[in-house]
């Protein structure tokens, strides 16, 4: 008798072993914010963003807002970082701490002397292969225009992002790119082409006011 | 391939088709009456085959008739049974009930008959008594008339009696008082007499009542019994309005289901996690589900013990203490449950103000929450009732899923049969379009080789030696 119901309890372990789905339900976000030059001055469009992001992401996602400065391949770069928990109400209580964090940041930030985009880039696939998330974005709040510190390598490196979303947003136009158009489309169709070649998808969103799209599944 | 390689003179497409053409009616021509058969023969054997079929079909449809009946004769044998069943039930309570307080009546009838009886003794009239002495007065008033000392004993006498004939009197209406008051103390025996007689009238009419059902139901299951068609056609309509009643009413459950889910489901994330997931669903959600599925299998074993279902005959077998027993625990089942459904409905609502302030201070509006705030507690409290109230509601899923499930075996059987009956249509349709589609090929092919075929009259005309037409063939000719 005894031997039958630690077979029958062994069967029903393995049949709930066998049921439980080991495949990522979860979204991984992480959000690049370009600290240089003028553009700190859009980091409250960037809290709004943020502050957005955080109402949409559900227990068990993870989320990360980094900066973009002279050298940004570095954790140092990550201003804050969290996987939400399982319950609702801890997930909660992270957003309110994550919200802070990014607040007393954007308080006070200063700005860099450069913008090195690819740098964030990378470690923003490097947090989120480690977190293995169902679904991966990256945000990158800039105006897409990287500028690199004499010596620092980034053109040559290759992006791999397969499965990847990359939402461009709030690419303001430069003084430049009101002289010549030309700039800002070329800007833009080389990040296009750089992150399409990684494997990953690429979108530009510059109405704020349409920031659901950014989580239309 | 290319259709450059049937062009036989180069450059002359339209002069190639021609021989083609002539070619092909040739081969046509020549192989006619080959070709005839084999059209003949195959277009026989696709309509016999079709018909086969469709006989085949056709048996198969009578067979599931056959046994469509048989299930609907057993199934209103079953529910006829237990009406039938209810009503002895029924008047076994009623006997047991009144009947058995009919010797008490029996007695109190018996005790009021005798003081009846007694009393009516007693107030018998009983005439008052000569006095015995009057007689010697007679005769001693014949013996000495004249004498002055009988004169007075006379007289002495006829005072005693005048007093005694007083007394008597008085005696008299005396006892006439008490008869009367006797007689007045038997209205109330009477009225409780006709009291209690009518009432044991009112009790054997209604077991009379009773047995006039059960004769009618009865009768309706001898007509089950000898597998009339009125009872067939009346089990089966009935079998369909069950059907579709059931239906409508558990599709009303399945409502109610739906929102129960969805007031349990986000809570649940709180106590089983809200990223983790069970093939492809999410845990929270499978949990809340199984927690309702619990609540409608407590409330089928509930229904099952107090005998209002009977889906189970394991159930319905058990000992009655044992089923006592079984009702309660359900019932606990439920209770626990309900109230977990409560606790779980008031957690959603403080999640749900928590999202709210969360949303609000993120992106702005917390005077808008505040008014929102003020009214909270009637969704609370909806909620709450909501969540205790709909697993006792889900209980009563049990009667529509019986009957559905009962009637749903009739209902599938006449689908399969009008399925297989229309398969049986389509397969006779279908050979009697291969027999038709035979000839009209066989024409056909006369047709495309008509100018040989014409040639082939004219010469036989003219020779006068083959019969005056040479007939086409058909396929019964063929064959």
């Amino acid at each position: 008798m005894k031997r039958r119901i630690l077979a029958l309890t062994a069967a029903l372990v393995l049949l709930l072993t066998a049921c439980s789905d080991e495949t990522s339900h979860s979204r991984g976000v992480y959000m690049l914010l370009d600290t240089s030059g003028t553009y700190t001055r859009e980091l409250e469009k960037a809290q709004q963003i943020i502050n957005f992001v955080l109402s949409k992401l559900q227990p068990g996602d993870s989320f990360a807002v980094a900066r973009i400065k002279t050298g940004s391949f570095s954790e140092k770069d990550i201003i804050a970082r969290v996987t939400f928990d399982g319950q609702p109400s801890r997930a909660n209580l992270q957003k309110r701490q994550f919200r802070e964090e990014i607040d007393k940041f954007v308080a006070n930030v200063k700005p860099s002397a450069y913008t090195d985009i690819t740098g964030g880039l990378l470690q923003a696939i490097e947090y989120l292969d480690e977190k293995a998330p169902g679904r991966k974005t990256v945000l990158i709040f800039s105006d897409m225009k990287e500028e690199l510190a004499a010596g620092y390598v980034r053109e040559a490196i290759p992006l791999q992002m397969q499965g990847y979303e990359v939402v461009a947003l709030n690419v303001s136009k430069l003084r430049s790119d009101n002289v010549d158009p030309r700039e800002y489309m070329d800007r833009l169709a080389h990040w296009r082409q750089r992150v399409e070649a990684g494997g990953a998808t690429w979108r530009v969103l510059n109405d704020l006011e349409r920031l659901e799209a950014l989580f239309v599944d | 391939m290319s259709w450059e390689m049937f062009v036989l003179v180069p450059g002359s497409p339209l002069l190639s088709g021609v021989i083609w053409l002539v070619v092909g009616v040739a081969l046509l021509y020549l192989a006619r009456s080959a070709a005839h058969q084999a059209i003949a023969s195959a277009s026989r054997l696709l309509h016999h085959a079709c018909k086969l079929a469709a006989r085949s079909v056709l048996l198969a449809e009578q067979r599931l008739k056959q046994r469509n009946n048989e299930v609907l004769l057993a199934a209103g044998r079953e529910a006829a049974e237990r009406i039938i069943e209810r009503e002895f039930e029924r008047i076994d309570a009623s006997v047991q009930r009144d009947l058995a307080e009919y010797p008490a009546l029996q007695r109190q009838m018996s005790e009021a008959i005798a003081r009846l009886e007694q009393d009516y003794h007693a107030s018998a009239e009983v005439p008052p008594e000569p006095p015995a002495w009057a007689k010697v007065v007679d005769a001693v008033a014949k013996i000495a008339p004249k004498e002055p000392v009988v004169g007075e004993i006379l007289e002495d006498i006829h005072d005693s009696m005048v007093r005694a004939q007083r007394t008597a009197i008085e005696q008299y209406r005396n006892d006439n008082s008490k008869r009367h008051r006797i007689l007045s103390r038997m209205m109330p025996l009477w009225r409780k007499v006709a009291r209690v007689l009518g009432e044991m009238d009112k009790r054997v009419n209604r077991l009379l009542d009773r047995s006039t059902a059960i004769d009618r139901h009865m009768a309706s299951y001898e007509d089950i019994l000898n597998r009339s068609p009125r009872a067939e056609r009346m089990l089966s309509s009935s079998s369909l309005t069950q059907f579709f009643i059931a239906g409508a009413v558990l599709a009303v459950a399945i409502g109610g289901a739906i929102i129960n889910f969805h007031l349990i489901a986000r809570p649940m994330q709180e106590m089983v996690g809200g990223s983790s997931y069970i093939m492809g669903y999410k845990a929270a959600n499978i949990a809340a589900l199984v927690i309702i599925l619990v609540e409608v299998a407590m409330g089928l074993f509930l229904m099952e013990s107090l005998r209002i279902t009977r889906l189970f005959p394991i159930i319905a077998a058990l000992d009655d203490r044992l089923r006592v027993r079984m009702i309660w625990v359900a019932f606990l089942f439920l209770l626990a449950l309900a109230s977990i459904e409560a606790g779980l409905a008031f957690m959603r609502e403080k999640l749900s103000q928590d999202d709210a302030s969360l949303v609000a201070s993120l992106v702005g509006g917390q005077g808008e929450m505040n008014a929102v705030a003020a009214n909270v507690w009637i969704t609370t409290a909806a909620q709450m009732g909501m969540g205790f109230i709909l697993p006792f509601a889900l209980t009563f899923v049990a009667i529509p899923l019986e009957s559905f499930v009962h009637s749903s075996r009739t209902v599938l059987g006449i689908v399969g049969q009008g399925l297989l009956r229309a398969l049986s249509f389509l397969l006779r349709l279908t050979g009697n379009i291969f027999r038709h589609g035979g000839n009209m090929l066989i024409r056909l092919y006369d047709l495309v080789i008509f100018l040989p075929l014409w040639v082939e009259q004219r010469l036989l005309a003219r020779n006068k030696a083959a019969p005056a037409e040479h007939p086409a063939l058909t396929v019964e000719d063929a064959s």
